[in-house]
């Protein structure tokens, strides 16, 4: 690692282990943005480095939301019970009981949506281009409506997760908690992103977006690599999930879990922003995306989703490179690319 | 008797969405988009019959009034965004088009509020079999229209200029450019008339089902799911596909009960995915 890399990421570090402290009054915001940052990075992965751009991961997130509150309740109390009306005042964690239950249950959040990654995978991933992003469309608006169905998880009512307990008094840790929490998952996250950046894995997965077809005649088992590639981002989106179930206090099927209608959209979007295919793209666009929807939502109550779609069309329409694919046309040296002058004066005479 | 109930239910629901995928299937075929925003344009047409019951008027007449609207509300869509990702990767129309839908979504939610509606076209109910079965007459009603407007299309379709150009730039766009024919103006004529099906469908819908912003998306999906059944510019095919989904649908309510109506549309688009990506790879093929 060079020096200026290791400036770079340990003032990263510091900033964000000291974000909660600088910012204590936008510790939920600064959480949200460590879950928007994990899902555009991981969606990324495969949206960006491998072609094959979802609409279904809400469906990895929204199960890991479920599963961990189910986990975290069902660990120690009926399931049943709790999500009948008022069951979470009738049961109540101890502090000891809260933190086992959400450990095991971001475990558990993070292993089953890989799980099902893996299963459905291998059917899914075998539908190419729009067949794709439309299947796993349908994929996320079926599972919402089908949890919005299921009696034991609140059905239409939803489910109210475990509120934080309450014997720990200070006003300032639950934030705090749900805080680190995330940044864990967004320092791990990224230092698994980085290392698949370096690595042969992500040369296969360009391959795949380049020419699937050309990658499989060259030997590569393009079905099973994509099929790992789903995985890595179900693994996190997961996680992510379960953490903002936890910070946000209350599962809807529809509208906080499988919501395709934002966190969905939002991810595709950010990564788009930020640049499809590169580490740091993502990251930037789900950055100032985050601060564009905070800082400008409040301001256009109710038009939100207005803005919201007219962004999606001018980003799509004018910006399908993103930032950094912009930057990347201007300062091209700056990427490692080397330009030859000859063959660009060529081209803007032939212009 | 639940049966016959569920089976007329579900053909004559099935002719409605046929003619929503012939519009799909029309704008596919022709400018290669995939149009996300089609089930909210329905809902839009919907509303202008709406709007129109609200006013005195019968709604019936949204069935002449809401195409016309419509027509000029697509035409206007494409001059603004469309014309923009036509050439483009499938991928990019869309997530254009499905930011064209939240739009709409929220407008009709703004405009038109956020209750489910229902205009009354009080055309009374049909009794069949002892009373067993009931049929309103307003199904009728709407498969009838919307056989007459797929019959009307087709012909058009055969014999007018308009018609030949846009079949002409079906074929190969190059080609018809080469030959004279105007293929920006085919294009926004194509995603006109794929509106004004939408608003026909869209005025139906309004007698014989009910209305809401956010209802869009599920009719997007039923008629993706019928082109790709159907394939492009097969219309018998997609009449057949189009009512066999209304079967299922209603058999789907009948088993699985109505919360999970949507659930199983959505589900069984995965399964026919799924489905045909097995049948091709048998032969190293993929769908395209």
């Amino acid at each position: 690692m060079k020096q200026k890399d290791l400036i770079l990421y340990s003032g990263l570090i510091i900033l964000g282990l000291a974000a909660p402290f600088l910012f204590s009054a936008f510790k939920v915001q600064l959480t949200y943005l460590c879950v928007l940052i994990v899902l555009a990075m991981t969606w990324n992965l495969q949206g960006g480095e491998m072609g094959y751009n979802s609409f279904g991961n809400i469906l990895f997130y929204g199960l890991g939301m479920y599963l961990t509150a189910s986990v975290q309740v069902g660990m120690f109390f009926p399931l049943a019970e709790w999500t009948e009306s008022g069951g979470e005042k009738t049961f109540v964690h101890t502090t000891a009981q809260y933190f086992q239950g959400i450990g095991v249950g971001l475990l558990v959040a993070a292993i089953i949506p890989t799980i099902v990654a893996g299963a459905i995978g291998y059917a899914i991933l075998g539908l190419r281009g729009h067949y794709f992003a439309i299947c796993t469309l349908g994929l996320g608006i079926a599972a919402g409506e089908i949890a919005g169905g299921i009696e034991i998880i609140g059905a239409g009512q939803g489910f109210t997760t475990p509120p934080f307990p309450a014997e720990i008094v200070d006003p300032e840790a639950r934030g705090q908690f749900f805080y680190f929490l995330s940044f864990l998952v967004l320092v791990v996250a990224f230092v698994f992103v980085k290392y698949i950046y370096g690595s042969r894995f992500r040369l296969i997965l360009n391959a795949i977006r380049d020419n699937e077809d050309k990658a499989e005649a060259m030997g590569i088992q393009t079905m099973k690599y994509k099929i790992v590639g789903w995985m890595c981002s179900a693994f996190f989106c997961g996680l992510a999930g379960g953490i903002m179930g936890g910070l946000i206090g209350y599962i809807d099927s529809t509208d906080v879990a499988f919501d395709g209608r934002e966190m969905g959209v939002f991810m595709v979007l950010m990564a788009i922003l930020g640049g499809k295919g590169t580490l740091w793209g993502p990251i930037i666009g789900a950055t100032l995306f985050h601060f564009f929807k905070e800082g400008l939502w409040t301001f256009i109550l109710g038009w939100q989703y207005v803005a919201l779609g007219v962004l999606i069309v001018v980003i799509v329409v004018y910006f399908p490179e993103g930032l950094m694919g912009w930057l990347r046309e201007k300062y091209p040296e700056r990427f490692g690319e080397v330009i030859d002058e000859k063959d660009r004066k060529a081209q803007v005479e032939l212009k | 008797m639940l049966m016959v109930q569920a089976s007329l239910d579900g053909i004559l629901l099935g002719i409605l969405f046929a003619l929503i995928a012939y519009g799909m299937a029309l704008q596919w075929g022709v400018m290669n988009i995939i149009n996300i925003a089609q089930g909210d344009l329905v809902i839009l047409g919907g509303y202008i019959a709406y709007t129109m019951y609200l006013a005195g008027i019968h709604p019936a007449w949204g069935v002449i009034v809401s195409p016309i609207i419509m027509f000029f509300v697509g035409w206007a869509l494409y001059k603004l965004v469309i014309n923009k990702v036509v050439d483009r990767d499938l991928f990019i129309s869309i997530l254009a088009t499905f930011g064209i839908a939240i739009v709409f979504q929220q407008l009709m939610n703004f405009i038109f509020g956020a209750d489910v509606v229902v205009a009354q076209s009080e055309y009374g109910t049909t009794m069949l079999f002892d009373n067993s079965v009931t049929l309103p007459n307003s199904k009728i009603f709407s498969a009838f229209i919307s056989v007459l407007y797929a019959i009307a299309l087709v012909v058009y379709m055969k014999k007018s200029r308009l018609g030949r150009a846009i079949r002409a730039t079906a074929q190969n766009a190059r080609a018809a450019k080469i030959l004279g024919v105007d293929t920006e103006k085919v294009y926004a004529a194509t995603f006109g008339i794929n509106a004004a099906l939408c608003g026909i469908a869209g005025a139906l819908i309004s007698i014989t089902l009910t209305l809401h912003p956010y209802v869009g998306l599920p009719y997007t999906v039923r008629s993706f799911m019928i082109v790709i059944v159907a394939g492009l510019g097969n219309l018998p095919a997609v009449a057949i596909s189009g009512m066999g989904l209304g079967l299922f649908e209603e058999f789907a309510d009948y088993i699985l009960g109505t919360e999970f109506r949507i659930g199983a549309v959505f589900m069984l688009l995965v399964f026919i995915l799924v489905y045909r990506r097995f049948k091709l790879s048998k032969k190293r093929e993929y769908l395209k």
